[in-house]
């Protein structure tokens, strides 16, 4: 383990959707820099973690980043402090053009990184014009990719399922294309697919009824057959 | 051939004036899933206000009277549009029973106020000559007034049009408008965009409400209520959220009862708009336009 300050904290984070208690008492931390991984069965509350840190989920307890209480702001204050967002179906707005869905998510004051998201994502530029409803699954992942990695501000991406859905070829330029976002911004990743995720995060946090069941460093997750069949489901721990 | 051009334009004139109550309710639902039951009353304040506003200043030339009288009514209905936003609508964002009772409540007590105040005999707006005069077209004397309320409603289309495809607020309402959580998840206020939609709603009502004083030949306390029913229509019919869709229903709509009250039966008009709005949510409930802007 390394020494690196904690970027984002939750701590006794609870939330309620209409009946359903999904968040239990939610404590965890993201270090600063690479990639921590939030992982667990469907239905565990990952997506919900993500927007209860945004605020898109009603929630009480404590979020902070770099020390600075979220809960208490708005949903488009919490992101403009450095929180970038690629949720769980991608989100992009299918009737504005790619070129739009990225000018919107323009920041003032916040230096742009359209170098970057145009060397990870060259066919954004050519498709600049077209509508993004009518882009593949996978293109439509490279856009909202690329939302969130344009204001050189965003201290931390919460990206959601980013592989959900798409083919192998296009998993593996979206692996790349993480890898190339976890040098410039912190990320927190929740992914099922766990070959991904063993390739990407270094820290991880396994989610069971909306509680932390475990957390800590990937290897010693993955390689341990007891306890990645206890947590993640694992036949043998080395089938990921 | 005269009175089917009279009929053409006046039915347009009256499809501008549900074109401006309805591109304004249109976006406010589209972006905000807020029914306004009130956009009735910014109407008929804002046409109030513009009839106070001239008899203030009897001196003037009624062309003078005219302008003043659409900036008063474009004013008033802006900042009453944006002061219903900001008070009373925006405590109740994720309460849609309360902003049902709270807009119709609200439009209930300004038809009262205005009644209470100016009575319910309908006002005469000071109109310049040029206004009240008429053109021959294909042999048929058309009242300008429905020129000035065509070409009123299509600058209001130009401008809206550009505001949404060319300004930034305006690319926030379009996105806004398909999925307004994911506008704030990319760090943006949407709640200005909130209040400006309701006020350019505002503005285009007032206006409506100014030019129906000259459609009709006056004002009244009930008439905002009334066509209230029809730009609820054309917003259906259109297409929730489309300007564009609007358009083309107020026309449609506008039309349809001119020509079948004229040719059939007193009401036939009405009543066939309500078929169609029927016709349309049973073939394409999405409207005519089914997308936005």
């Amino acid at each position: 383990m390394s020494e690196r300050s904690m970027l984002l904290e939750l701590r006794d984070v609870d939330v309620h959707i209409g009946e359903s208690h999904i968040l239990h008492g939610l404590s965890f931390g993201v270090r600063e820099g690479g990639i921590t991984g939030l992982l667990g069965r469907n239905g565990v509350g990952k997506t919900t973690t993500l927007r209860g840190i945004l605020g898109l989920v009603p929630r009480t307890g404590s979020v902070l980043l770099a020390d600075v209480e979220l809960t208490r702001l708005s949903v488009h204050d919490v992101v403009l402090r450095g929180v970038g967002y690629v949720p769980e179906d991608r989100e992009v707005f299918a009737g504005l053009t790619v070129e739009e869905n990225l000018r919107l998510a323009e920041r003032a004051g916040s230096t742009l990184r359209y170098d970057l998201v145009y060397e990870l994502f060259p066919e954004l530029k050519t498709r600049g014009a077209q509508r993004a409803g009518t882009l593949s699954g996978g293109q439509q992942q490279m856009v909202s990719l690329a939302r969130a990695l344009l204001n050189t501000d965003n201290r931390i991406l919460l990206i959601d399922e980013p592989t959900k859905g798409l083919s192998p070829l296009v998993v593996r330029n979206v692996i790349d294309a993480l890898k190339r976002a976890a040098e410039v911004a912190t990320i927190l990743l929740v992914e099922q697919n766990l070959s991904v995720a063993h390739q990407l995060v270094h820290d991880v946090v396994v989610l069971d009824q909306g509680r932390v069941a475990y957390a800590g460093d990937v290897h010693a997750l993955m390689d341990d057959p007891a306890l990645a069949r206890t947590h993640l489901g694992l036949a043998a721990a080395g089938g990921h | 051939m005269g009175t089917l051009a009279l009929l053409l334009i006046t039915g347009l004139g009256l499809g501008a004036l549900y074109f401006l109550i309805a591109a304004g309710l249109s976006l406010i639902w589209g972006l905000m899933r807020v029914l306004n039951l009130a956009h009735g009353a910014f109407f008929t304040v804002a046409s109030f206000a513009a009839w106070s506003a001239t008899q203030a200043l009897p001196q003037l030339s009624p062309t003078l009277h005219w302008w003043i009288s659409l900036a008063v009514g474009a004013l008033v209905g802006g900042l009453f549009a944006m002061a219903t936003e900001v008070l009373l609508i925006r405590p109740l964002y994720v309460r849609h029973v309360g902003q049902v009772l709270v807009t119709v409540g609200l439009a209930l007590a300004s038809i009262a106020l205005v009644q209470g105040i100016y009575g319910n005999d309908p006002k005469q707006l000071v109109l310049p000559d040029w206004m009240t005069g008429t053109v021959a077209v294909a042999g048929a004397n058309v009242p300008n007034s429905r020129f000035v309320a065509i070409a009123v409603a299509l600058t209001v289309l130009a401008l809206l049009l550009y505001f949404l495809k060319r300004t930034r607020y305006g690319l926030i309402v379009r996105a806004g408008v398909e999925n307004r959580s994911m506008v704030q998840a990319l760090g943006i206020d949407v709640q200005r965009a909130f209040t400006l939609v309701f006020a350019i709603g505002g503005v285009a009502a007032g206006l409506a409400g100014v030019l129906a004083g000259a459609y009709y030949g006056s004002i009244d306390p009930v008439r905002g209520s009334s066509m209230l029913i029809f730009a609820f229509i054309v917003v259906v019919i259109g297409g929730l959220g489309s300007v564009t869709g609007s358009a083309i229903a107020a026309v449609l709509v506008g039309m349809l009862q001119q020509f079948l009250n004229y040719y059939g039966a007193p009401g036939v008009g009405d009543f066939a708009v309500v078929l169609l709005l029927a016709a349309v949510l049973l073939i394409r409930p999405g409207g005519l336009a089914g997308k936005t802007a």
